[in-house]
């Protein structure tokens, strides 16, 4: 009797020490990764560098002001092209696509999910810089929102599929139609989880460099106009970081702890909203 | 006031198999009617196909016709319609969860395009009221969720959001088979009152429930109306022999 017990005590006790090392191990690389951001760039980021255009080589100063703003740009069109998208195509599939022509489309989804990000880059670049005739803000969105569009339809696929047919057919029994049942019964039941995927999404398509290449192409100086080559955080960073000169280095370590700090503020900021009802309407 | 609703030849599919067999069945305005038999006799596919529920399944077929007073349930009639006219409450309480209590109610109107304040007031209030449910949620209508309720007062809630869409007919699956006997008692005395003002139909698997709450009892076999007769000649002197083992317990 009491060794059994002692027995399946000691068998808890590990089964739960394991879990907690899992978990451990899975935190250690993001604190890691972080701490060592902190530690190689915290002490550039000044005021400067958050509100200044580069300098030119050799002089001193300057920052990444325009690479924050025009990441803003970018991502804002990124998310405007693939959130509606995707959040369209994940509630065609999840009331309505079930078998058929949904499954070609969720083939087409997790094809483009495992499109490696500079092909998407190339193929914006060949569809609308090369059309255009220059590199822009707009190119380099379609090309992130295009990145998007996967993920987030994938995962409101699935955070809709996971509430209850019961919820639909109150909706339908109370003779809402089908197209507001969805909207307004649905989707709202699973918002918190559409929201996540977003986030996800969002947060995937901020780090990208390589499709940025050829789309924003990156910019020197400030520039407001969607329609013109722009600078984007992960391209300054990068073009810092293989740069041979001190100076650039420390703001590219500064310029990656920004990114850092901008996408989980963001991500933060959002499911604080939508935690606090924000976002599910006040109707 | 409630309208009878009328159905004729009824025949359902679910794909191929055949659910409901040539169901004929009147049931009278302003009176609890209600529907017996053994699991998968068709009870549930027969009021589906009353608010046209029963097409929302993949697959899913009707065949006959149902007129609701003067309405043509089927042939041209908007599914919408038919269902704000022909309200439902189903087996397990489906509250919207992320709804508070008193948006629930309010759903079908609001989402249907009701806009005024002070009549969706009005109309929350009398529903939950007449569901028995006002007193014991009307300080948290906007606070509480739904889904935060009991059982028992989900499925009243649920009574509730059929009624202010202002049917005619409440058709009822099985309302109070996820129910301890308190709140079942709460449902049926609920029932009886409604009656009043509109016509119910009633699926049960509680016999006794039957013979408590409803005026009139259909007894059904493999998608067959076996017999459809005052509650207390059923139960009491019924014709059919099917009927008879079924209600003294020999089957089902």
């Amino acid at each position: 009797m009491r060794s059994s017990y002692w027995r399946r005590l000691l068998a808890d006790r590990m089964a739960t020490a394991a879990a907690a090392a899992a978990a451990v191990l899975v935190i250690a690389p993001l604190v890691a990764v972080f701490g060592y951001l902190v530690y190689r760039g915290a002490s550039s980021i000044t005021w400067a560098f958050l509100t200044q255009a580069p300098k030119p080589v050799g002089e001193s100063g300057g920052g990444m002001g325009n690479a924050i703003a025009g990441s803003g740009i970018i991502l804002l069109i990124a998310s405007a092209i693939g959130v509606p998208l995707g959040i369209g195509a994940g509630i065609y599939l999840a009331e309505y696509g079930r078998r058929g022509f949904g499954n070609f489309i969720r083939f087409t989804a997790d094809v483009l999910n495992g499109v490696p990000s500079i092909v998407v880059g190339i193929a914006v670049y060949a569809l609308v810089v090369v059309v255009q005739h220059h590199f822009s803000a707009v190119s380099a969105g379609i090309a992130l929102g295009i990145m998007m569009i996967p993920t987030v339809t994938r995962s409101t696929e699935e955070v809709l599929l996971m509430v209850p047919n019961s919820i639909r057919e109150a909706g339908l029994g109370l003779g809402i139609p089908r197209w507001r049942t969805t909207v307004s019964i649905v989707l709202r039941s699973a918002i918190s989880g559409v929201i996540t995927g977003v986030m996800l999404a969002f947060a995937r398509v901020a780090g990208e460099t390589a499709p940025l290449l050829f789309t924003a192409f990156g910019n020197q100086y400030w520039n407001w106009n969607p329609n013109q080559p722009t600078a984007a955080l992960p391209l300054q960073i990068f073009v810092y970081a293989i740069s041979p000169y001190d100076e650039w280095h420390r703001q590219a370590w500064a310029g990656a702890l920004v990114l850092i700090i901008l996408i989980v503020g963001t991500v933060g900021m959002v499911r604080l909203a939508a935690s606090r009802g924000l976002l599910k309407g006040t109707s | 006031m409630g309208v009878g609703i009328e159905a004729r030849r009824l025949n359902a599919w679910f794909g191929s198999h055949q659910a409901l067999f040539d169901v004929s069945m009147d049931m009278a305005a302003n009176h609890v009617t209600a529907i017996i038999g053994p699991s998968g006799c068709g009870k549930s596919t027969f009021i589906r196909c009353l608010n046209r529920m029963h097409e929302t399944v993949p697959g899913a077929r009707v065949e006959g016709t149902v007129r609701l007073g003067e309405l043509q349930v089927y042939n041209g009639t908007p599914a919408v319609e038919v269902r704000r006219r022909i309200g439902m409450v189903f087996q397990k309480p489906n509250p919207f969860p992320t709804m508070s209590i008193y948006d629930n109610v309010a759903a079908g109107l609001k989402l249907n395009g009701l806009r005024n304040r002070r009549q969706l007031d009005e109309i929350v209030e009398r529903t939950l009221r007449l569901a028995a449910l006002w007193d014991e949620v009307k300080d948290q209508l906007r606070k509480q969720s739904g889904a935060s309720l009991s059982g028992g007062q989900q499925q009243r809630l649920c009574i509730a959001r059929a009624l202010a869409v202002e049917p005619e007919v409440l058709l009822m699956d099985e309302p109070a088979s996820a129910l301890d006997p308190i709140s079942t008692g709460k449902i049926e005395e609920l029932i009886f009152q409604l009656k009043a003002s509109y016509t119910v139909v009633i699926v049960t698997h509680n016999m006794q429930q039957a013979a408590r709450v409803a005026d009139l009892t259909g007894f059904f076999l493999l998608g067959r109306l076996i017999e459809f007769e005052r509650t207390q000649k059923i139960f009491t002197t019924p014709s059919d022999k099917r009927t008879e083992d079924y209600i003294t317990g020999r089957f089902g």
